[in-house]
């Protein structure tokens, strides 16, 4: 009775499987990082149209989204993505170094460090803000919990981590020991590392846990939106980091799939008014200075520190903070 | 080839023993064997100093500790739970019985992440029984009690299923001898029944427990993740891949799996004895 | 009437155990399914239809079901294989062999997806050369397929095996005297005694096929209406804020242990008259 329950179900499997499918001209596969899902979901739709008006060609642009790292080491491993979005610099950069995929110094081939826009670290903290809590100063105050995922398995966290570095870094004149006693102070606050920015978030929210929740800017207004403003608000610290999340064509893969003209036009359209204009509307900081203008109102001007400067580049945070071996390893010891 | 087949098995009249050993050696050195071997020798690229370092360093070790301390912890309770759950299904009626029945499997079903996240929902201090628990001042999400309960819940079936076939197996007039030969039922079931059903117990609760050891999708949502105290192997695996380290992640991944095998070999080996023993071989 | 009394516990001991039962059950696996139903329905039948209607889902929900049509007849043949060789004879080294067909229940799922990646990445030993040849095995549904074939691979045997020793081969043994041919005995005698053991196994390895997560997440890659499973799409509309369409994917998984009750429920239909006759023995 299995053996036949198996290929009536095996046959109804075959006719589902070639069921038709609309044809489009060119496909392209775009492998980002998780909080992009809405930006993209928008961007592809109106680069699609873009693309039909100025060539007459269908365009299909599939979406993949998951941690940064995870989704780096899948093109790694052969995930045929013609473009990357992510989270940071060096993931790019190990696709460049583990596979060869692209060349290495892709970061200077579109405008802006390759990155179209740009977000930063702010704070979520319960309506009405009930500890308080104005700057990172106050984050390692005893007794308040403060929400962030683990830097190990998630990109954002490594912004908040190094936000809160350079914080201490400058009101401690540099000292890097200060540093590392504050950021140490900070993570003794922290009851639950989640993987991922996505678990951070739900953790905050529906599980009730922690005072502030460490988060993007653009995922701290999502969560506004999403859940609600009478349950969340955003604070801006006095000082945070620039994050710039990079984009780049994957050569290799683009050449195989002879699809370089449809990528790089894709990349380029999200420096368009238009491009800037869906970013801007999911809450990513523009490039371009009259979009910023235009709709920049939500965007309060906050001082930014940048991972070059304050860091040295991505390669030797990474290296110096959250390899094994390296200071946040230290400071979560137990 | 007959030849070479005598040497190592006894002589038999039912046929088909080389095409079914063929398919099943085939079958198992495709789909195990091959890429659990790709595992392993991407561990040794390590070199042996580099193996230790990495897959026994402190961190590591409270890791393993956790995992496998967790998973114990769950497989003990769902021996003992899965027993009763088992006798219950197969000896008594009682309304709701047949429903109950197929829930059984339900964590199988189930994508772990879906499990971790009701758990979560359930037993964080907001949940319907966390909000219960919290002024007990019983902490269970984000705590090693956590750990646990999301190990029960996948290892749950194991047990079950494994007991209650021979549970229905079992011939009546066995327990009805010994009744009538005076022993009370407590003693029928000590003397009689437990030895039984022993087999099916050790498996159940073998598998339980080295499903439980190697469980990650649920077990993230519930704990808290901290390192030192919340943070299981798996975890570790993961975040070795994160920093591209390969060669680190199968350095754990190789002493888990070395560990859950030798239980597993100990184990058949165990119930393999038992049983030529019982036939008398 | 002496019967019953001697099998069974006084009215208060089977009313404890069954309230015992219940609370086990209903406190990990009735409240995480209330859970998932009451989130799905969070927002009424309109909302929860919707969501399993939308494009994503039903491709979701489509690859799930071409994932276990390929997966489970594949271990239903092995463990057929498996279970003939290893119940019906006796040969050395018999213990190793079924410790390596359960390792899989052992490896973390974390792993499984792994050592595909491995080994078919393409960084990976086969990966160069299936890159050349345009062969597409890993983030494509092929690569699903393997990943849920090695992490169901023991279901079917392992409920078979201890089933066809326990029947042990005195029935084949004399039908092949009789001059039964080897299809013959297997056929007619072999796999009506196994029936139960090969439904149980079918049933968790399909529900296992079309659960898994943590592997198929590591060889799917994600995209979109693409190479998303059912419990990967699961993850991805919660992680989208998207609570009641994910956990409305998720009931149909949860459903699939009732899809279990029915095939018991029919089976025992079926065979009833014969169990009957069987029990009596």
């Amino acid at each position: 009775m299995s053996l036949r329950l198996s290929s009536a179900s095996m046959t109804l499997a075959l006719l589902l499987a070639f069921a038709p499918s609309v044809k489009a001209d060119a496909t392209l596969l775009n492998v980002s990082y998780d909080p992009t899902r809405e930006l993209y979901q928008d961007f592809n739709a109106a680069f699609a149209k873009h693309w039909k008006d100025k060539t007459g060609e269908v365009v299909t642009v599939n979406q993949s989204h998951g941690g940064a790292g995870k989704q780096a080491r899948a093109v790694i491993d052969g995930l045929e993505a013609d473009v990357v979005t992510l989270a940071l610099a060096y993931d790019i950069d190990a696709i460049s170094e583990k596979a060869g995929l692209l060349p290495r110094d892709w970061q200077k081939r579109l405008a802006h460090n390759s990155s179209p826009y740009t977000s930063t670290i702010v704070f979520l903290v319960r309506k009405g803000n009930p500890k308080g809590l104005k700057d990172w100063s106050d984050l390692v105050k005893p007794g308040v919990q403060v929400i962030t995922p683990n830097p190990k398995t998630s990109g954002g966290a490594r912004w908040n981590y190094l936000a809160a570095w350079g914080y201490a870094q400058k009101q401690n004149g540099g000292d890097q020991a200060k540093a590392q006693d504050f950021v140490k102070a900070l993570y003794a606050n922290v009851p639950v590392l989640d993987t991922g920015a996505r678990g951070s978030t739900n953790t905050f929210v529906q599980r009730g846990i922690g005072d502030v929740l460490l988060a993007w800017e653009n995922e701290a207004f999502l969560a506004l939106e999403e859940i609600g403003r009478d349950k969340v608000e955003i604070v801006l610290p006095s000082l945070s980091i620039l994050a710039e999340p990079p984009v780049t064509v994957v050569d290799k893969v683009v050449d195989k799939h002879g699809t370089r003209k449809q990528a790089e036009a894709y990349l380029n359209y999200l420096y368009s008014k238009e491009g800037q204009e869906i970013a801007a509307k999911h809450f990513y900081r523009p490039r371009d200075p009259e979009v910023l203008k235009r709709l920049g109102a939500r965007f309060p001007s906050l001082t930014l520190i940048t991972i070059d400067e304050a860091f040295g580049g991505w390669q030797k945070a990474q290296k110096t903070h959250f390899e094994d071996g390296g200071i946040f390893n230290a400071i979560t010891r137990k | 080839m007959t030849v070479l087949a005598h040497r190592f098995r006894e002589p038999s009249v039912i046929p088909g023993f080389g095409i079914t050993l063929g398919v099943t050696l085939a079958a198992l050195g495709l789909v195990v064997l091959i890429p659990l071997s790709a595992l392993f020798l991407k561990a040794a690229g390590l070199g042996f100093s580099g193996f230790i370092a990495t897959a026994f360093d402190s961190r590591a070790m409270a890791a393993y500790g956790l995992s496998f301390g967790a998973a114990l912890v769950a497989a003990l309770v769902n021996l003992f739970f899965g027993t009763l759950v088992a006798w219950v299904l197969v000896r008594y009626r009682f309304a709701g019985k047949r429903l109950l029945d197929a829930l059984i499997d339900l964590p199988f079903a189930l994508p772990t992440a879906v499990a971790g996240i009701a758990l979560t929902t359930l037993f964080a201090p907001n949940g319907a029984f966390g909000a219960f628990l919290e002024p007990l001042g019983i902490k269970v999400a984000f705590t090693r009690l956590g750990v646990i309960l999301a190990m029960i819940f996948i290892g749950l079936p194991f047990v079950v299923r494994s007991v209650q076939p021979v549970l229905e197996d079992l011939e009546s007039e066995v327990e009805e001898a010994a009744a009538s030969l005076g022993a009370s039922r407590l003693q029928t079931l000590w003397l009689v029944v437990l030895p039984s059903l022993l087999p099916a117990l050790i498996s159940g609760f073998a598998l339980a427990f080295v499903r439980a050891v190697g469980e990650y999708g649920s077990i993230i949502f519930i704990a808290g993740n901290m390192p030192g105290q919340t943070e299981i192997a798996p975890l570790l695996i993961i975040i070795k891949l994160e920093q591209y380290n390969y060669a680190g992640a199968t350095a754990i991944a190789s002493v888990m799996l070395i560990i859950s095998f030798v239980l597993l070999f100990v184990i058949n080996r165990l119930q393999h004895w038992r049983q030529s023993r019982m036939e008398g071989r | 009437m002496t019967r019953n009394s001697s099998r069974n516990e006084p009215l208060l001991v089977r009313g404890l155990l069954i309230c015992v039962a219940l609370s086990y059950l209903g406190l990990f696996l009735g409240a995480p399914l209330v859970t998932v139903f009451a989130e799905a329905w969070a927002k009424g039948p309109e909302t929860y239809f919707k969501a399993l209607g939308q494009a994503d889902s039903l491709a979701a929900i489509r690859l799930t079901l071409i994932t276990a049509a390929i997966a489970v007849p594949i271990n239903l043949v092995f463990g057929l294989c498996a279970s003939w060789a290893i119940a019906k004879f006796e040969f050395k080294g018999k213990s190793l062999l079924m410790t390596l067909i359960d390792l899989p229940f052992s490896v973390s799922p974390v792993i499984s997806g792994l050592v595909f990646v491995l080994l078919f990445g393409l960084q990976g030993w086969f990966g160069p050369f299936l890159a050349e040849h345009g062969i597409k095995l890993l983030f494509a549904v092929p690569g699903i397929v393997l990943a849920t074939v090695f992490v169901t691979f023991p279901f079917v045997a392992r409920e078979l095996i201890p089933l066809m020793q326990e029947q042990g081969r005195e029935e084949e043994e004399a039908a092949l005297m009789l001059g039964a041919s080897g299809w013959q005995c297997f056929w007619h005698i072999t796999l009506p005694n196994a029936k139960w053991g090969l439904m149980y196994g079918v049933l968790l390895c399909n529900a296992r096929a079309m659960g898994e997560f943590g592997a198929v997440s590591v060889v799917s890659g994600h995209i979109r209406g693409l190479t998303n499973t059912m419990p990967l799409h699961v993850e991805i509309l919660y992680n989208e804020y998207n609570f009641v369409a994910a956990f409305a994917v998720a009931t149909l998984l949860a459903a699939l242990a009732l899809l279990t009750l029915v095939a018991k429920s029919l089976m025992e239909w079926r065979f009833a008259a014969e169990l009957n006759s069987t029990r009596r023995l």
